[in-house]
This record gives C-alpha cells, sequence and structure tokens, in this order.
C-alpha cells in the first residue's frame, strides 16, 4: 500500500472531528472521498499532510509513519496538495508561484520543471508575469495544480478542485485529472458525486468523521440507494 | 520604459548625495548621515517585517550590539574602522540567530511581545553591566583611525564620514536588494501571505523566518557600527525599546511595500523632526498626526502613494 491510515482522530479543539478513520491507497490509484458538508473530507487530507496533525491513530506513507511529521517534511516525502479554494499567493506572480513551490536538490533530475508546467500548461505560460490575485477562478486552479506538481509529489491530495467553478471549467479539471491519474496517485474530495464517480476508480464515504462505505466507482455509481443514504442532502 | 525612468531617478538621487557637502549647509552633512544610516536600519527592520510579515519590537538590540561592538573595538583595540563593520555584523547576526531561534516559532503579537521582552533584556544588560558598557553613560572616548589598513581618509572629518556612510549604505542596500529578489526573497513573501501554504509545498517556514531575522540582525549591527563613530558615543538610548519602534514608524512611514520605502521614511523622520522641533517641542504629536493619518488612508507608505499618484493610478 502506498497510503495507509488507521484509526485516525483528528481534533479541532475539543470538536472531534476525525473519529477513527482507516483507508487505504494502493500506488496508482485514483480514490475520490465523497461525504456531506462537514463530514470530515478536508480534515482527512489536511491530516495526511500534517496541517491538522492527527491526535491518535497512523498515517504510514510508503512504509513510514508520518503522523509526527511537520507538514513541510511530509510533503518533501511526496505528498502534494492542491487545498481548497484555490489557495495560491496572490501577489506574486504565477512564475514565481511557482517558483517558491520548486524542489531544489542536488543529485537528482527534478520531473517537473517551470519550463516543463508551461509546455504542458501553455496557458499558464502566457499568464507567466501576471499577478496570481488578478486570475480567474479557473487559472487559479490551475495554478494550484501546477504549484503541487513543482514539489515533485508521487501521491496528491486534491480539495475540492471544482468548488465554484464554472461547468466548461469542470471539464477542464476532469481532463486534468484522467491526464495527471497516468502518472500519480491521487487522493482527492468532490461535492458532486457525479463528477467524483467519473474521475476515480474507487470511492470512500464519510459520515460524522467515520468511513460508514467503501465502493468501486462504477459500483457506486448504480447504487442509488447508498447515494441517497449518505450523500443526498435532503 | 519604466525601469528605464526608475533608474534615472536613482542615479540622479544618488548623484544629489553624493554632491550634498559641497552644495548644501555644513548642518545637512549631519541630517544626511543620520537619514542614510537609519534608513538601512529601517531596512533591515523591513525585511522581516515588510518581506517576511514579522513585526519584532526588538530590533534595536541589534542595532545597539553593532555599535557597543565598533565602540569596544575602537577603545580597546583601535582596530581599522572596515574591521569594526564587519565585527559589528557578525555580532548583530549572533545575537538575532539566538534571539530569533527563541521567537521565530510564535506568531503575530506573541512573536512581537517576545522580541520586545529580549530587547529589554539587551538593553538592561547594557545599562547593569557598569564594568564593560560603562552603564547609563555609555562607550565615549574612542578615535576613528584608519578606514582599511593603510587607508587613513581622515574620517573625523563630518563630510569624510559621510561619504564613507554613502558607500557603506549602498553597498549594503545593494545586497540587502539582491537577497529580497532572489528565491529566498520569494520565499519570504510567500510566508508573510501565508504560512501554511508554504509548509505544505515542503519548506520549513521557521528555518526560513529565522534566516530573514538573522540576515536583518546583520545588516541593524552594521547600521548600529556605523551611528557610534556619528553620535561619538554608544549608549544604552540606542538599545531602548523605543529606539525599536523607529524602524517601524520610518517602514509605515515610507511604505513597507517598497525596497526603498523604509530609507524614504527614515528620511522623512530625521528631516521632519529637524524642522519641526525649530518652532515647536510637539514633534511627536505632529509625527502622531501623520502616521494615524498614514495608517487609516495612505496604507502604502508616502513612497508608495507617491508612485501610484505618479502612474495615476489613483484608488
Amino acid at each position: 500500500m502506498m497510503l495507509e491510515l488507521d484509526d485516525v482522530h483528528t481534533y479541532y479543539g475539543e470538536s472531534h472531528a476525525l473519529q477513527g478513520v482507516t483507508l487505504q491507497l494502493a500506488e496508482g490509484e485514483t480514490v475520490c472521498l465523497l461525504g456531506r458538508n462537514g463530514a470530515g473530507k478536508s480534515t482527512t487530507l489536511k491530516s495526511i499532510i500534517g496541517l491538522t496533525p492527527p491526535r491518535r491513530g497512523r498515517v504510514v506513507f510508503e512504509g513510514d509513519e508520518i503522523q509526527r511529521r511537520p507538514a513541510h517534511r511530509i510533503a518533501r516525502m511526496g505528498i502534494g496538495l492542491v487545498p481548497e479554494d484555490r489557495r495560491i499567493f496572490p501577489g506574486l506572480s504565477v512564475r514565481e508561484n511557482l517558483d517558491v513551490a520548486q524542489r531544489k536538490r542536488r543529485g537528482e533530475t527534478p520531473k517537473w520543471s517551470i519550463e516543463r508546467i508551461f509546455d504542458n500548461y501553455p496557458m499558464l505560460a502566457e499568464l507567466a508575469n501576471q499577478d496570481g490575485a488578478t486570475l480567474s477562478g479557473g487559472q487559479q486552479q490551475m495554478l494550484a495544480v501546477a504549484r503541487s506538481l513543482m514539489t515533485e509529489p508521487r501521491l496528491l491530495l486534491l480539495d475540492e478542485p471544482n468548488e465554484g467553478l464554472a461547468p466548461v471549467i469542470v471539464k477542464q479539471i476532469g481532463a486534468l485529472i484522467d491526464d495527471l491519474a497516468a502518472t500519480t496517485t491521487m487522493l482527492f474530495t468532490d461535492q458532486s458525486v457525479h463528477f467524483a464517480l467519473k474521475h476515480a476508480k474507487r470511492a470512500y464515504i464519510l459520515e460524522k468523521g467515520r468511513i460508514v462505505h467503501e465502493a468501486d466507482a462504477a459500483e457506486l455509481r448504480e447504487d442509488t440507494a447508498t447515494q441517497d443514504r449518505f450523500l443526498s442532502v435532503a | 520604459m519604466k525601469n528605464a525612468i526608475v533608474l534615472i531617478v536613482l542615479a540622479a538621487v544618488l548623484a544629489g548625495l553624493v554632491a550634498l557637502p559641497w552644495v548644501a549647509p555644513y548642518f545637512y552633512i549631519f541630517l544626511g548621515t543620520e537619514v542614510l544610516i537609519l534608513g538601512l536600519f529601517a531596512a533591515s527592520f523591513n525585511l522581516v517585517f515588510g518581506y517576511s510579515g514579522m513585526l519584532s519590537f526588538g530590533h534595536a538590540a541589534f542595532y545597539g550590539i553593532g555599535a557597543y561592538a565598533t565602540a569596544l573595538i575602537l577603545l580597546h583595540l583601535e582596530w581599522p574602522f572596515l574591521a569594526c563593520l564587519v565585527v559589528a555584523m557578525g555580532a548583530g547576526a549572533l545575537l538575532a540567530l539566538v534571539i530569533g531561534f527563541l521567537s521565530v516559532r510564535l506568531d503575530e503579537v506573541y512573536f512581537a511581545m517576545l522580541t520586545l521582552a529580549f530587547g529589554m533584556m539587551v538593553f538592561a544588560v547594557a545599562h547593569q553591566w557598569r564594568s564593560v558598557t560603562n552603564g547609563s553613560d555609555g562607550i565615549a572616548g574612542f578615535m576613528l583611525g584608519d578606514f582599511a589598513p593603510g587607508v587613513d581618509w581622515s574620517l573625523g572629518d563630518p563630510a569624510v564620514y559621510y561619504h564613507v556612510v554613502l558607500g557603506v549604505v549602498v553597498v549594503a542596500a545593494a545586497v540587502l536588494y539582491l537577497i529580497c529578489r532572489s528565491s529566498f526573497g520569494l520565499i519570504l513573501r510567500a510566508i508573510r501571505q501565508n504560512p501554511e501554504r508554504v509548509s505544505f509545498c515542503g519548506l520549513d517556514v521557521r528555518r526560513y523566518r529565522l534566516a530573514a531575522f538573522t540576515v536583518a540582525g546583520a545588516f541593524a549591527g552594521l547600521s548600529g557600527a556605523l551611528m557610534a563613530p556619528f553620535l561619538r558615543v554608544a549608549s544604552p538610548e540606542m538599545l531602548h525599546w523605543s529606539m525599536s519602534a523607529e524602524p517601524v514608524l520610518m517602514s509605515i512611514l515610507g511604505g513597507t511595500g517598497y525596497f526603498l520605502g523604509p530609507f524614504f521614511g527614515a528620511a522623512i523622520f530625521v528631516l521632519l523632526e529637524s524642522w519641526i522641533t525649530g518652532f515647536t517641542d510637539a514633534w511627536m504629536l505632529v509625527l502622531g498626526v501623520m502616521l494615524a493619518l498614514m495608517v487609516m488612508f495612505f496604507r502604502r507608505g508616502v513612497l508608495g502613494t507617491l508612485l501610484d499618484w505618479v502612474q495615476g493610478n489613483h484608488d
């Protein structure tokens, strides 16, 4: 297994946000986390990368327990995060946003460079010197994904990549996820069950900080009873 | 085109500064020296404040230790001035490394309070450790010798000293500017905007903050080293917490978002102080009103507001 969460408990102050989350990701998989607002989807991702460190339980990445490590060390081990609300650095240009995240390690040839990002995503190349704050929502999301790639992740965590984006942009983000899925292991959350099950191979459903259901994406697409029970807003 | 204009303006300002002793009244040599030194002090502070987003209230500690190091060396060892500058930078950096190591782990008001507390401790040491620091009288009676071994520029002449200060400050500002423009400076700006985002990009925020704090300490030490021979004394007032407030005020006055903002702020501060105290004792009242107006209406500082006005984007 590339990533294993074993009975992870995370608190915000006294609020018990994750109440024993257990899940696994094999290398190369694309998995989505579903659940209603406040179910603990974002907190699960933040607990993996150390932004909200778990109080109990284990997070194992490629055989190493990482639940006690600071976020920057976890990121360096090969876990990238695309945070919700497209959190880029406003006030820095597109190129500078990428530069900040660039891994500079001696003796290793990085897979991603600013030039390679610009080759793959020409839209960002055109915006290279533009202030991040002036980008549209879709452009910011592209930049947030590109920035996370600069950290050379083997596991990519995407938190609500489509939140507040126009349908045409959502399509582009879907294509981007499919494209990255060929080379990177991914765990993402999404409000749209339709979108998530289209692009993921497997799904976990969270409710009140616990995993309540696990299924293949194809299976869950047909299983409207389960969808109604855990995911409908009504 | 825009860059060319900036370069021309900078060159003109620099030429004016070089020519100052020959064209301006004698008194302005002293004001100019003070502006340059305090400008460097404020610019070093702004690396921590404007670039990294940490409000330090203890920056005078590094300025003061630079001044004391210089005064003690000149008094006891009579080394050339250039050696004093190097030692003062090292002393400022070392003290900043220690204070920073203990402070940068805290955020916001806690960081500000901790740096203030350490600053007051350094002041207390200088004030009480009479055998070394001469207590509240400070260290005086030292003589400036050569600038470098065998280079005697008669530093005692105010005009010469002004030119030496100008040269040192220009070189130091250039180095500081290159640091701000480097990848390191970029990461500091990113940290100011959001430390969490920087951490999941794989960068140790604490280490970068400490590095910025230490570099700032070195340049503050350098400014203190220039100030001691100018005042002919290194005294505990240079370490007082009110001295730590000056670079804060100067940076905000000039504009924290611009590299030259703190220099601009220092110039306004020193010149206004000198003019206003000429006809009223209420200099602090005037300064207070100005600062309140700046913070309420002109957040970008005098330099920022001026540049906006020149470029015609009023907002």
